[in-house]
């Protein structure tokens, strides 16, 4: 993924400086804000997490090895930050590899087959549409969510997903393309609907 | 996803990730292209599912924005309260 425009200075950061660390912050906030929002929906459990990241973040830059890019070392703090105020809400949640999910595939196969990609442009840019983007994402488990959302909403790598989530690279492609097939479905059924109204106007 | 192509359908499933990311074989992906060709169901699946994860790829372009109001606690909480102008 592509770094912020204006270099930061690892070395800087490392050594504590905080003007540089007030750069990071702002390179980086909306980012993580957004990541934090597509996994809590709540405004200020995101809050938290995007304040609990970058206070882990100064405390451990020291540690920084640069064996990740700094952003991903940074969606590691956030996803996990978000991932741990998950589990306050719902004990149950995991994230290991041997979940038990990986295993079975015949929840996915499709079951909607409606054309959708003819409806016009504006259709997809209504108001209305964005939320049933935002609405489908939130009905993703929470495992599946946070690969959908640092893969296809931050546009991580498979790797880059994989290192930020501790993941392997096959759990992270098997949790990956079921997020995609579920979100099909779902917007499947919202836009098959859009469609029919169009088509009774 | 016709009646005699089901369980093709099924097997091809599991790359349509990688299809749609560009990242499949040359020969897995041609043997890809010759069912959707013949299998109705499944070119609207791959139709769609590119169209799902473009529709969330453009409804998200750059680095986002975080409110200013929750940027100044942000600060205030790191303690970088003299860099809040920058």
């Amino acid at each position: 993924m592509i770094e912020n425009k204006t270099e930061l200075s690892v070395e800087a950061l490392r050594a504590g400086d905080r003007e540089e660390f007030s750069r990071l912050v702002d390179a980086y906030s909306g980012r993580i804000y957004r990541l934090a929002i597509k996994m809590l929906s709540i405004p200020t459990d995101a809050e938290d997490v995007l304040q609990n990241t970058f206070l882990k973040a100064f405390q451990h830059l020291k540690d920084f090895e640069g064996r990740s890019s700094l952003s991903t070392w940074l969606y590691r703090i956030a996803s996990n930050e978000a991932l741990m105020m998950l589990r306050k809400q719902r004990p149950e949640i995991t994230l290991s590899d041997s979940a038990p999910e990986d295993d079975d595939n015949s929840d996915y196969f499709p079951a909607q087959f409606t054309d959708w990609c003819c409806l016009p442009e504006d259709e997809f840019l209504s108001a209305e549409s964005q939320v049933a983007l935002d609405d489908a994402v939130q009905q993703l488990p929470e495992t599946q969510r946070i690969v959908f959302v640092l893969r296809d909403i931050e546009g991580l790598s498979i790797q880059e997903t994989s290192e930020a989530l501790n993941l392997s690279v096959a759990a992270v492609k098997t949790r990956l393309l079921r997020a995609r097939l579920r979100l099909r479905e779902e917007l499947s059924v919202y836009y098959g609907e859009r469609l029919d109204k169009r088509s009774k106007e | 996803m016709s009646e005699q192509d089901h369980s093709k359908c099924r097997s091809l499933l599991g790359f349509m990730s990688d299809y749609i990311d560009g990242t499949l074989g040359e020969e897995l992906c041609e043997e890809i292209e010759r069912h959707v060709d013949e299998c109705e169901n499944c070119h609207v699946v791959v139709d769609t599912l590119r169209k799902t994860i473009s529709l969330y790829h453009d409804s998200t372009v750059g680095a986002g924005e975080v409110p200013g109001e929750v940027r100044e606690r942000l600060f205030r909480t790191l303690n970088l309260d003299d860099y809040l102008r920058h």
